[in-house]
């Protein structure tokens, strides 16, 4: 039993006692004396020549402090794109400007065209109405594959197509995948759509900028999550403001799911703005606003293609994928479809041969990025969605398929055809595990329970490999990466012996407040309540990465581990020079240090305050003080995988889809705080089942955003969801990281959507209805119903 | 949204008089006019609510069936109306959300008459009179297609009289976002006949089923729905779902209501 | 502008307000009390639920001067009087039923709705109770799990961990 605030403990996180209190601090809380308001003047219009903007009415209105248009940013930069993917004849992609107001084009429904910057928000809007702009329409370009046609009319037209990259990987092998096609026994076949999804964490997006003009400072409140690139990104490529004289500060920020990742316009905006203005401005988004200006996820067109042999081996897989990038590059933008997808073509399965061809095309429609998974989802569900065919085709179990194909646990570490080695796993044992906790065996009677009521019951499996805490930044430098991808950590002991960390990771519902305390307390041997976890604000944390990914424990909790093992060494020294022993007899258990094979002993204060109060210090040898940062950057990704087991009932008169019971066997190798792990779980399976049966962003012919708002994008809701049953008892450890642990905040958006409509399929098939071998997600009442009804 | 003078009379006749001002509107719950202010797509000058007048509040029995005042809000009438009238109780416990039942009025969703709305189905299929402070409406002549009603400018809804049927449910099927109607219907059993009215699906707004009626009428039973069928036409269609889903969903949803009611 | 008064938290509030200004806006600008939470503009999400009289409301719809006299119960209100975390609030710690804490405010608003008229609720009554409000973070289970707890019921007809 770990002891309460240690590692392995339930501890419960102390950041709620101020978000239930309605104590929390978000961006939107933040409101500077003599602040303006800015509103955004979107183009509604997908695509469109910018004739004319007219700001003067707007100007003489109530209250305006100043409209600014693309001509007030003359010699500011664009937004960068963070990530340069090389394409398959080696060439770099084609990467468009993306001015920070709309210039001489727009190109989304959404697209920032003015600012108009008032007294109060509601005098903004009003003169927004007064903002006079003319566009001559353009036709829009939406259906990916037409982009590509030679006569497609182009989004940008400094570039020779709408194509950013046509990647292949692994490139050398796609002869020989063709070879182990053309001497397969069976082929199975699968066209899919990996619907657009949109974040909607619940919090808008808010952006608060301040400038100082006495000291030249720039602060931006800012709802991010990562802080430190805003800066780097902001400061170095749009605004030209040097590090020194701009602090970022993301204080509570309600929820990202990758959404606030990426800088945006409306950031450099405010920052810009206050500046020129001589005044605070913030910027609050509408929920409205949130669904055309903050980036979208997934939206791919894939053909995926499995090859078997006569033993049911798989021999090889190949795709073909077409990936929206919308209207421009967000952040990270062209690494998702390339280094975060190709990469896990193998999944959890021995397949020696792997070919993954990827078109990533600009259209009019908002960007897309990474969101929740970001790459990995759309390589697990093509690949456990061909699988699943692949198993009916046979007529085999689909268990029994992928079991059969399963990396063995004494094959680790496995090196896969597509670049990454997987350390450590054992997917017979999650499986193994699923089987039980949903209880399999006793599924057949519940099936027949449920045809006594009319209702098609039916149960579905996926397994998922997915790869976290993206590293080591030399290889992703290789990759493209215009960022280092390590993590950070200052470790400061108070001389009382209280601690405070300062992280460059960013907590946004994470419990890092609570999980990284209990890191150090371990470490220690002290109260989790003597350390206090600081993060969010460039002013006070070292250069950090921030939190995506599923990296934060896996990287910055190695970074604060390693920065807590320095202190404890230099603690060792001190405590050895007060109690003048030799160091490496010194031990240190449960916040005291003895000397080995005495009773002599000096607790964790004592050594503290000797280090601040250095009367009886080795000064010659040793600096005062103890404060320790550090740097982590991993050697390899982790891998965390899991058997999820979804039992669903298809109302066949309505096609109403309801998830009976869902069940998840992860395995995240070593667990901090299991309470916390099991809320990262039960989350990121609501938004994959979300995906898998009600979100969907759609645009009509013109480019128009149908699903924009909540009244037609459909969020899952308490009642769309059943309680979830979900373990981590399977446990390979890390091999590579001091913790021993591997991430778990995107696997349940990962590995539920094909678990989903795998089991949909399943209970079509036990009604007789095997010629409905796919919908695509949504699995909509309506798109069910037409399914059983072409 | 645009700044508004808001009053709030405390009786039908100050709100009339309220409303006679140029650009005057009322605000009952406010749960879609507000909203809808708010995208700046509705910009009245005046406000007048009516949450504020006591005689348009209430659920009693009286003339000709129970009375629902106009301003009350959908958990009252889910509250106060179960004893009378299961059926009409069970819809408005099923509108929106808690927060929405708290404020909404049935008064207001008459009003507006949306298209997806669950109020028009049941007063259409009670045979319900709307009443108002000049009139009394008869169901059947009062919604007149999509968010369009008798109403004239400046008239409001006070009562609606509900008849109570012998036998009555409504089945909704959710929208999955907005959780409006995607198809709802409402089946009324009188002795002298049945009345199926049904909401969300058409283009032209709520509207009673004739053929299903006369049907249920000589037989109140699902089977005797058998062969019958909606055109998908005259149904929306959006991304939601066809016109032929709805019109196939209103089927099943009344033979449910059929089996609920029974 | 108009005068509106009512009683928040227990104490009697005065302010000028024009006729637009939300509930909510009143709340977070006028009173500082920034627990209530915009997370829509479509009456959708319930992140600004508060009490009106003791009636679950959504405070972005509903005008401030449409509650003028009224008595008013904000997240900032809900702890015990020696600032203890009420039982409700103490289920949600207890429970994991919040992450990133913006629906919060709403979830708590709307459980002690639920509680005051149905102290013991089933699974089904919580989850269809809580349908106006969104939270994007915990998948819901732990909040359905939270409630169940502070009405004092057994949490382990709620599927295992």
């Amino acid at each position: 039993m770990p002891k309460d605030g240690g590692i392995g403990a339930s501890t419960k996180r102390r950041e709620d006692v101020r978000f239930l209190t309605g104590k929390g601090r978000y961006t939107d809380d933040i409101n500077i004396r003599g602040q303006a308001y800015a509103w955004f003047v979107r183009s509604d219009v997908a695509h469109g020549r910018i004739d004319r903007i007219d700001t003067s009415a707007a100007e003489a209105m109530p209250g305006v402090v100043k409209v600014f248009t693309a001509a007030d940013f003359a010699g500011v930069g664009g937004i960068p794109c963070g990530w340069q993917v090389t394409d398959r004849f080696g060439k770099p992609m084609q990467e468009p400007k993306h001015p920070v107001l709309a210039d001489g084009k727009v190109r989304h429904v959404g697209d920032p065209i003015a600012v108009v910057v008032a007294d109060t928000l509601e005098e903004a809007r009003d003169a927004a109405e007064a903002v006079v702009i003319d566009i001559t329409e353009l036709p829009p370009v939406l259906d990916m594959k037409a982009a590509l046609s030679a006569d497609s009319p182009k989004v940008h037209e400094e570039l020779s197509s709408n194509l950013c990259y046509d990647w292949g990987f692994v490139e050398e092998n796609k002869g020989a995948v063709e070879e182990a096609f053309k001497a397969a026994a069976h082929v199975t076949t699968l066209e899919l759509v990996n619907n657009r999804l949109v974040a909607n964490p619940m919090e808008p997006r808010v952006a608060v900028g301040d400038y100082e003009s006495h000291s030249g400072n720039h602060t931006l409140y800012t709802t991010s999550q990562n802080p430190h690139v805003i800066r780097l990104l902001m400061g170095a490529f749009v605004l030209g403001i040097p590090e020194h004289k701009l602090r970022v500060v993301a204080p509570d920020v309600g929820g990202g799911f990758g959404s606030k990742i990426y800088h945006y316009a409306e950031e450099a905006f405010v920052t810009f703005a206050a500046k020129q203005v001589g005044r605070p401005v913030k910027w609050t988004s509408t929920r409205s606003e949130a669904f055309i200006s903050d980036a979208q996820g997934r939206d791919h067109v894939t053909k995926i293609e499995l090859a078997l042999d006569a033993q049911n081996n798989f021999t090889a897989v190949r795709t073909e994928t077409y990936a929206n990038m919308g209207a421009y590059l967000s952040t990270f933008a062209p690494s998702i479809p390339t280094w975060l997808h190709g990469t896990l073509m193998a999944g959890n399965y021995r397949t020696p041969l792997i070919y993954v061809n990827v078109k990533a095309v600009f259209t009019n429609t908002v960007p897309v990025d990474a969101y929740r998974g970001a790459g990995r989802p759309e390589a697990t569900f093509q690949l456990e969605r061909v699988i699943d065919k692949a198993a009916r085709e046979l007529g085999v179990d689909p268990v029994e398929l992928r079991r059969q194909n399963f990396i063995k646990p004494d094959q680790f570490p496995y090196q896969t055809p597509v670049a990454v080695v997987y350390d450590t796993g054992n997917y017979h044992a999650t499986m193994d595990k699923l089987l039980q906790i949903s209880d399999r065996a006793g599924f057949e009677a519940r099936a027949a329970e449920s045809r006594a009521r009319g209702k098609w019951r039916g149960f579905g499996v996926a397994h998922y490999i997915e790869a976290c805490g993206i590293a080591p930044s030399n290889l992703v430098g290789q990759l493209g990466a215009r960022a280092g991808l390590y993590e950070s950590a200052t470790v400061r002991v108070n001389a009382t012996g209280s601690i405070s960390v300062f992280t460059g990771s960013h907590s946004h519902g994470q419990g890092h407040e609570t999980s990284f305390a209990q890191v150090v307390a371990e470490l220690i041997g002290i109260d989790a309540g003597q350390v206090e976890i600081v993060h969010g604000d460039t002013s006070n944390t070292p250069m950090g990465m921030g939190t995506y990914g599923s990296r934060s424990l896996a990287v910055g909790g190695s970074a604060i581990v390693k920065a807590t093992n320095k202190i404890i060494n230099k603690a060792k020294k001190i405590a050895a020079h007060l109690m003048e022993a030799s160091e490496a007899d010194i031990e240190l258990k449960d916040g005291k240090f003895t000397v080995a094979g005495t009773d002599k002993s000096v607790d964790w204060a004592g050594v503290t305050l000797a280090a601040y109060v250095p009367h009886n210090y080795p000064l010659e040898s040793m600096e005062p003080g103890l404060e320790e940062t550090a740097f982590y950057d991993p050697s390899n990704f982790t891998y965390p995988s899991g058997g999820y087991g979804c039992e669903v009932e298809v109302d066949p008169e309505t096609g109403k889809v309801t998830i009976l019971a869902f069940s998840a066997a992860d395995d995240f190798g070593n667990i901090v705080n299991p309470m916390i792990v099991e809320g990262q779980v039960q989350g990121g399976l609501a938004q994959g089942i979300g995906q898998a049966l009600l979100e969907n962003c759609v645009y009509d012919e013109n480019g128009q955003l149908l699903s924009g708002s909540f009244m037609d994008y459909a969020m899952p809701r308490a009642d769309d969801l059943p309680s979830f049953n979900v373990d981590h008892s399977c446990c390979t450890p890390c091999t590579h990281n001091p913790l021993g642990v591997k991430g778990c905040g995107e696997a349940g958006a990962i590995g539920s959507p094909p678990a989903v409509v795998n089991a949909v399929i399943d209970a079509i098939h036990r009604a007789g209805r095997t010629d409905v071998t796919h919908i695509d997600m949504p699995l909509t009442p309506s798109r069910v119903w037409q399914a059983l009804n072409a | 949204m645009r700044d508004f003078e808001f009053v709030k009379p405390a009786t039908v006749a100050d709100a009339v008089k309220a409303l006679a001002a140029d650009g005057a509107q009322p605000l009952s719950g406010g749960q879609t006019l507000i909203p809808t202010m708010k995208q700046r797509l509705n910009t009245p000058e005046r406000l007048v609510s009516l949450t504020g007048i006591a005689e348009m509040k209430g659920v009693c029995k009286g003339e000709g069936g129970l009375h629902v005042g106009a301003a009350t809000p959908h958990a009252v009438v889910a509250r106060d109306a179960a004893a009378y009238y299961p059926a009409l109780a069970a819809l408005a416990g099923g509108i929106g959300d808690p927060a929405v039942r708290s404020r909404g009025t049935i008064g207001g969703s008459l009003a507006n008459n949306d298209p997806s709305a669950c109020y028009p189905s049941a007063a259409l299929a009670s045979g319900a009179t709307i009443v108002t402070n000049t009139r009394k409406i008869a169901a059947d002549d009062y919604f007149q297609g999509l968010f369009s009603t008798a109403l004239e400018e400046g008239e409001i809804i006070t009562e609606v009289r509900f008849p109570i049927p012998e036998k009555a449910a409504y089945v909704k099927f959710n929208q999955p976002a907005s959780r409006f109607a995607l198809a709802g219907v409402f089946v009324a059993k009188f002795s002298g006949g049945v009345r199926v009215a049904i909401t969300g699906a058409s283009n032209d707004g709520v509207f009673r089923w004739a053929e299903a009626e006369s049907a249920l009428g000589a037989n109140f039973a699902p089977s005797s729905l058998e062969g019958l069928n909606l055109s998908g036409d005259d149904m929306i269609s959006d991304l939601h779902g066809t016109g032929a889903y709805r019109a196939h969903l209103a089927k099943v949803l009344t033979k449910r209501a059929v089996i609920a009611a029974s | 502008m108009a005068k509106v008064s009512m009683t928040v938290n227990g104490k009697t509030v005065t302010r000028e307000v024009e006729g637009r200004t939300l509930l909510s806006t009143f709340l977070r600008e006028d009173l500082g009390l920034t627990g209530t939470h915009i997370g829509c503009d479509t009456s959708q999400c319930g992140a600004c639920t508060v009490h009106v009289d003791g009636q679950q409301v959504k405070g972005c719809t509903v005008f401030a001067l449409d509650v003028d006299g009224a008595d008013i119960r904000t997240i900032e209100g809900m702890a015990n009087k020696d600032g203890s975390l009420s039982v409700i609030q103490q289920a949600f710690q207890d429970h994991h039923g919040l992450q990133c804490g913006f629906c919060t405010p709403g979830m708590v608003m709307a459980a002690a709705s639920l509680l005051a008229v149905n102290p013991k609720p089933t699974e089904a009554e919580i989850r269809h109770h809580l349908e106006g409000n969104l939270c994007r973070c915990t998948g819901y289970h732990n909040i359905v799990k939270a409630v169940m707890a502070a009405s004092g019921q057994d949490v382990g007809s709620i599927a295992a961990e």
